[in-house]
């Protein structure tokens, strides 16, 4: 280890992380919301919208809930309804089940559910039988957006841009989608600065990009957004269609979209413990912080919440190997000594996190308009990722903040990092940071104020700090935001066969 | 005898490394695959936008459909100075939050009251945010700082009905919204339809209306029924400035 981090202050920093996290494990432990039972629904088989679009699960638990609540969870009395034509549900009378009716509802829903989860099962089989046909990239992987809105322009820009080189795609959702309360339903072409996440859509893209890894005889990721109001259902489907990387972040809907800080706890829990079964690796949203954050006052803001989303993320059944972490590449660069401080920062997050999927954001913030400027800065982001061994390197575009990304700045951006890998891929062998010196001192730093910064959460309640603006310097009262009438606590013998099954493990 | 100003002309040309040179630099990329034909290609479309002579030095293939160039040339076209006139800069003094607040007491004798919003389907709340909350934006404190601005930030994708509702119940003063999502001019469209909605709903009596967003730069207020756009880097100050400005003219820090 290059910084010779003192292991009882790190031993420290996730007690506290823990025992901040407690309260909140408990509180997604003992509710459910709307969205996790939809998502329990859509693993048994439901799928497919009314003449008006909404769809079926919207429609069932909407009236289930009108009828006899949520309290006990959607499983039983809909299973407990359910006769031969599942079309004929939506008009059924709900009742809670007792008895041997509970009995046979139980395992009636326990079996459609298991099925579901079967296939996530089969799919995860399936990503691993392909890694071995056409192999897996070499980390660091690189990351490329697109985001037309139209799926079918997505698919030759995917495949485009994994021939030019990227390991990871990701298809940015409609801007409108976090705060639906419902998943669109098949392909669509129209969407606001992305595509909608929807089952069709990821069923496309990733035959797309299957066909496209046997091409380059490398297996290219699919990844997606596992947020907003819909985060478990989203997080079902990504297993349903073996996507392979979900964004996913304990706390980023709540800041960055106000949705409700209770509803995010309890469908992220759900989300999670789907990603743990299905293989996917998560990636959490810190790097947002320092968009509002300046980057060195809060840099211990970003490894205070790393270790909330490794707890978060643990309890659900996550692995190491599935923790895709983030950061950002956001000091300003008028600043002296920044890319010193860049790759303390970055170092720190890579030595807490030894066997992490770290996810390395480029810079955003100071990208002015000076695209020649901003490829330099590009390029020493490229060089700070490899010299400290970032997993996943998201390319800057040297237009960023100009217009989306053209395919020229997309190859220019490749050209960069190909560049900073050939010269300098190798370099974290020879990066020692000196005993003592600026990049020590500094990385100790930030570890010690998040030691304190996680004392002071651990006592107030992650929820008050949340609220009193922590993470991204953004107020969010606990009942704040939207979402919150969708959260419902559990009543003696809510059943979700979901999650025991989830918690049974394969 | 007088000269007219109109027959004194300036010329200019652009300027590589000697006085009228004229070069330029541009990059593009043809839909065609590379080689010396796209080459050709790319000469021709310079030699269209005016640039005699000019040479490709650099030229890539993107795939096998596509070719990325660098292009340099002497630009033809001659522009007089002396017929620019000098675009209006702000129109109003920058003041302190102190100055802002004193004007508020002085002239209003109650909070001044600002409702702010990302509206339609634009989640992007970072603009919007950067100006109200305390934070603020490039070392300046939002409005939610200023002790005589009362601060209401509905957050992001706002109905524009919701809006026009939320603003009359606390008898706004100002509404502010930001808009970042410019697919298919979402966010002229939206700024557009809430102008019309709040003209609609108050008439007259509406509050005023400031709209800010990095992709404004090709309208004008006028065009899009608003008072007032803000671009890329406005910092709180500025705004808070401008509400004193426009809502209370009277008013003069000396």
């Amino acid at each position: 280890m290059k910084l010779d981090l003192d292991p009882e202050v790190v031993a420290k920093a996730r007690r506290l992380a823990a025992r901040a996290a407690e309260p909140i494990i408990e509180l997604a432990r003992t509710h459910t919301t709307v969205s996790v039972e939809r998502a329990v629904l859509r693993l048994a088989g439901v799928t497919g919208a009314d003449a008006d679009g909404t769809p079926w699960v919207n429609r069932l638990v909407d009236a289930v809930r009108d009828q006899v609540g949520l309290e006990h969870g959607v499983a039983l009395p809909v299973f407990h309804a359910l006769r031969d034509d599942p079309r004929e549900l939506v008009r059924a009378r709900f009742t809670i089940p007792s008895g041997a009716d509970a009995v046979r509802a139980r395992e009636r829903a326990r079996a459609a559910v298991g099925r579901g989860i079967a296939r996530i099962d089969r799919n995860r089989a399936d990503r691993n039988l392909l890694l071995g046909k056409h192999g897996d990239p070499e980390p660091p992987w690189i990351y490329l957006i697109v985001a037309t809105g139209d799926i079918y322009e997505d698919i030759p820009q995917a495949q485009a841009a994994a021939r030019e080189g990227a390991d990871v795609i990701a298809v940015i959702r409609s801007t409108g989608q976090s705060l639906l309360d419902y998943v669109p339903e098949g392909a669509t072409r129209q969407g606001y600065a992305g595509t909608y996440a929807t089952q069709e859509n990821f069923r496309l893209m990733r035959a797309a990009l299957d066909e496209v890894s046997g091409e380059l005889g490398r297996y290219i990721r699919l990844t997606n957004y596992a947020s907003g109001l819909c985060m478990p259902e989203i997080a079902t489907l990504a297993g349903l269609e073996r996507l392979d990387m979900m964004l996913n972040d304990c706390m980023y809907g709540i800041i960055f979209r106000d949705i409700n800080p209770r509803r995010t706890f309890v469908d992220q829990r759900f989300s999670r413990q789907i990603h743990a079964r299905a293989g996917i690796v998560i990636n959490t949203g810190e790097d947002n912080y320092l968009t509002t954050a300046d980057a060195v006052d809060a840099a211990h803001t970003v490894i205070a919440s790393q270790l909330l989303n490794e707890r978060f993320g643990h309890e659900a059944g996550l692995a190491d190997w599935q923790l895709g972490l983030g950061h950002a590449f956001e000091i300003n660069p008028e600043i002296p000594d920044s890319f010193r401080l860049e790759l303390a920062h970055a170092q720190l997050v890579r030595e807490l996190f030894p066997d992490a999927p770290l996810k390395y954001m480029p810079p955003t913030k100071h990208m002015t308009g000076n695209i020649f400027a901003g490829y330099l800065l590009d390029a020493f982001f490229n060089l700070a990722g490899v010299l400290t061994g970032q997993s996943i390197l998201l390319i800057g575009m040297m237009t960023e903040g100009i217009h989306t990304p053209w395919l020229s700045d997309r190859d220019l951006a490749l050209e960069n990092v190909r560049y900073v890998r050939r010269a300098a891929g190798a370099l974290a062998e020879d990066f020692r940071p000196a005993p003592g010196g600026f990049t020590v001192t500094r990385a100790r730093q930030v570890l010690a104020e998040t030691v304190d910064l996680l004392d002071r959460v651990a006592d107030d309640g992650l929820l008050t700090a949340i609220a009193q603006g922590t993470f991204g310097v953004t107020r969010r009262p606990a009942d704040g935001g939207k979402g919150l009438d969708g959260v419902v606590a559990h009543a003696d013998g809510y059943y979700n066969p979901a999650t025991e099954l989830l918690e049974e493990g394969p | 005898m007088t000269i007219s100003t109109e027959t004194i002309k300036q010329i200019i040309r652009p300027y590589g490394d000697t006085t009228g040179d004229a070069m330029v630099q541009v990059s593009f990329t043809l839909p065609v695959p590379h080689g010396s034909r796209a080459a050709a290609a790319a000469l021709q479309l310079a030699g269209k936008m005016g640039l005699d002579p000019a040479s490709v030095v650099h030229s890539k293939a993107m795939g096998p459909d596509f070719t990325f160039f660098i292009v340099y040339g002497k630009a033809t076209h001659l522009i007089d100075y002396a017929g620019i006139s000098v675009p209006e800069g702000r129109e109003y003094p920058l003041l302190t939050p102190q100055q802002v607040n004193l004007a508020i007491r002085t002239v209003l004798g109650r909070e001044l009251v600002v409702v702010g919003a990302c509206i339609g389907t634009d989640a992007h709340t970072v603009g919007i945010d950067a100006i109200l909350n305390v934070k603020g934006f490039a070392g300046e404190k939002g409005l939610e700082y200023y002790r005589e601005i009362q601060v209401h930030n509905l957050g992001a994708q706002v109905e524009v009905s919701e809006l026009v509702a939320r603003a009359k119940a606390c008898d706004a003063d100002a509404v502010l919204v930001s808009q970042v999502v410019t697919q298919k001019s979402a966010h002229l469209h939206n700024t557009k339809q809430m102008a019309a909605a709040f003209a609609e709903a108050c008439g007259l009596g509406r509050p005023l209306l400031v709209i800010g967003g990095p992709r404004f730069d090709t309208v004008t207020p006028s065009d899009l029924g608003v008072d007032r756009i803000f671009g890329k880097g406005t910092t709180p100050g500025e705004v808070a400035s401008y509400l004193v400005h426009a809502l209370l003219p009277t008013w003069s820090p000396s």
